[in-house]
C-alpha cells in the first residue's frame, strides 16, 4: 500500500488539495486529475518544453516533477494564461506571426515566453534566443516564432496586460 | 514514463536528512531531481524513500568567508548562481557556466550538487570547480569530510560519496586571476569542456600558477599538467605560444572515450581549439580576474 499525501497549491489562481501517491508527477496530476489537457507531454526527459507550467513564475518541466512538490506552491498552465475569450497578447503574436503549424509544442513556447517576458519585459535578440533555446519545434524553424516574441518584447505595455490571466472556472476533479 | 512507487520525507536539518536516508532499506537525498527522476523514470534507479532536502535552511547560501573563499551550498539552483551578485563580481565564469547548463526548466530546479553528485561525466560544473580547485563537503552520520573536486568523481556516474553522505557545501579561494570556461556542444551536455584559472603574481603581469581541466572527455575531468607546467611563471602575454609548444603532447595523454560526440582525434582536437581560446580570452582580460 502506498501512503498517500496531502498537497495543497494554487492551479491557475484557484486553491486546490488533493491526496495522491508520492511518485506521481504533476503533469499527469494536472492532465489526469484535473483535466487539464493543455499541457502536452513529448519527450518525457525535460529536454523539449512542450510541458512547461510554471512553478511560482519560474518555469519547469512537468513530466520530471514530483507533484508533492508543489505543496503550497502556484502552478500556472497554458489555460491560466489564456482568457476565457479570445486570445492574450502572447498567444496573438503566436498567431499573428505565423509562430505554429501542428500547435503540439505551443503551450510551452507561450509558457516559456509568458516567464521570460515578466522577468524581462524587453529582451534582446540573444536574450530570447538564449531563453527559448531549450523549447523544441519541428515545424516552424523557429524564425517566426522569434519573430513573434521580438514583437513583443518591443511593445510597451502597462504591467496588468504583461501578467498572465488567471482563467477563473472550475476543475473537474476525475476519479481514478 | 513513472517511476516505481517510493516514500517520501521532508527533513528540516540535515542529520535529520543523513539519519532518514540511512535506515533501512534504500534511501536518497532529493532536491531538483532534474538528474534524479529521469534515471528513476527510465527505472534505472530505484529507491524505497526519497528524502526532500529543500527545506533545510541554509543550503542555498552563497557567501565569501573570512578566510576569503567562496562558499556556495550544494542545493542552489543553476539559476540561483547564475544571478548571483558576489559569484557575478568574483567568478563570472561560474555564473555564465550556470546560465548556460541544459535549458531554463533545469536551471530553475537543478542543483550544483545534485550534477556532481550524479557523476555524469558530460557536465559543466565538475570540471571548472576541478579548475578552481574547489573542494566539496560531505556531511555523513559520523560529521564531515571534504574532498578534492578532482577526487569526487570515480567514475561514469560513480562518485565517492557514500549514499547516507549529504553535500553541504563547496568551497573554493577567491580566485586572484583569470577564469575562462568553454565548451562545445551537440545537444544540451557538453561533448567537450576546458576550465582554465590563473593565479596571478603581484602585478598582475605574470602567471604565478595555472589550473587546467578538460572535461567530458574520461569519465571525469582530467588535468592538463603540461600545460600548467609551462605556463607557470610565465609573463602574460607569452602564455598563448607557450601553451602551443606543449599541446599536442599534452593532448596525446589525455583519456577519452569515443561516443556519439565524436572519434578521440576530433575531441581532443576540440579541447586544443578550446584551451587556446580561453587562453587568447585569459591574455584579453590582461591578468586580471574580471
Amino acid at each position: 500500500m502506498t501512503n498517500l499525501h496531502p498537497v495543497s497549491f494554487s492551479l491557475n489562481g484557484q486553491p486546490v488539495e488533493i491526496e495522491i501517491p508520492a511518485h506521481t508527477l504533476l503533469i499527469d496530476l494536472i492532465r489526469d486529475r484535473f483535466g487539464l489537457k493543455g499541457t502536452k507531454r513529448s519527450c518525457d526527459m525535460e529536454v523539449c518544453g512542450a510541458c512547461t507550467m510554471l512553478l511560482d513564475g519560474d518555469p519547469i518541466s512537468s513530466c520530471t516533477t514530483l507533484a508533492v512538490d508543489v505543496d503550497g506552491k502556484e502552478i500556472t498552465t497554458i489555460e491560466g494564461v489564456t482568457p476565457p475569450n479570445g486570445l492574450s497578447r502572447i498567444q496573438n503574436a503566436f498567431v499573428l506571426h505565423g509562430g505554429l503549424q501542428c500547435g503540439f509544442c505551443t503551450p510551452g513556447f507561450i509558457m516559456a515566453v509568458t516567464a521570460l517576458l515578466k522577468a524581462n519585459p524587453h529582451p534582446t535578440d540573444e536574450e530570447i534566443r538564449h531563453y527559448l533555446h531549450g523549447n523544441l519545434c519541428r515545424c516552424t524553424g523557429y524564425i517566426k516564432i522569434f519573430e513573434a516574441v521580438k514583437s513583443l518584447a518591443a511593445e510597451q505595455v502597462s504591467e496588468d496586460a504583461a501578467l498572465p490571466v488567471a482563467r477563473q472556472r472550475n476543475f473537474r476533479l476525475e476519479t481514478s | 514514463m513513472l517511476p516505481t512507487p517510493f516514500e517520501f520525507e521532508r527533513a528540516s536539518t540535515i542529520a535529520d536528512a543523513v539519519s532518514a536516508v540511512g535506515q533501512e532499506g534504500d534511501g536518497m537525498f532529493y532536491s531538483g531531481g532534474t538528474e534524479l527522476l529521469l534515471a528513476m523514470k527510465m527505472r534505472v534507479i530505484h529507491t524505497e524513500r526519497l528524502v526532500d532536502i529543500k527545506g533545510i535552511p541554509g543550503l542555498d547560501r552563497i557567501v565569501l568567508n573570512d578566510a576569503n573563499e567562496l562558499e556556495i551550498g550544494s542545493r542552489c539552483t543553476h539559476m540561483k548562481i547564475a544571478g548571483d551578485s558576489v559569484i557575478r563580481e568574483h567568478v563570472p565564469a561560474l555564473a555564465s557556466l550556470c546560465a548556460n547548463v541544459a535549458n531554463v526548466r533545469v536551471r530553475s530546479v537543478g542543483t550544483i550538487g545534485g550534477n556532481l553528485c550524479f557523476g555524469e561525466p558530460h557536465a559543466d560544473p565538475p570540471t571548472l570547480l576541478g579548475a578552481l580547485d574547489a573542494r566539496l563537503v560531505l556531511q555523513g552520520p559520523n560529521g564531515t569530510r571534504s574532498v578534492h573536486a578532482d577526487d569526487f568523481i570515480r567514475s561514469e556516474l560513480e562518485t565517492v560519496r557514500e549514499p547516507d553522505e549529504l553535500m553541504i557545501v563547496i568551497i573554493f579561494p577567491r580566485p586572484t586571476g583569470p577564469i575562462t570556461y568553454r565548451r562545445f556542444k551537440h545537444g544540451e551536455r557538453p561533448s567537450v569542456n576546458v576550465g582554465m584559472v590563473w593565479s596571478m603574481e603581484a602585478g598582475a603581469h605574470s602567471i604565478k600558477s595555472a589550473r587546467v581541466r578538460v572535461g567530458a572527455l574520461g569519465s571525469r575531468p582530467q588535468p592538463l599538467k603540461a600545460v600548467e607546467g609551462v605556463l607557470k611563471g610565465l609573463p602574460v602575454h607569452d602564455a598563448h605560444r607557450a601553451i602551443q609548444s606543449v599541446l599536442a603532447q599534452a593532448l596525446d595523454e589525455l583519456d577519452v572515450n569515443e561516443d556519439r560526440h565524436g572519434s578521440a582525434d576530433y575531441k581532443r582536437h576540440l579541447a586544443g581549439v578550446l584551451l587556446l581560446r580561453n587562453a587568447e580570452e585569459a591574455v584579453a582580460m590582461r591578468g586580471r580576474a574580471t
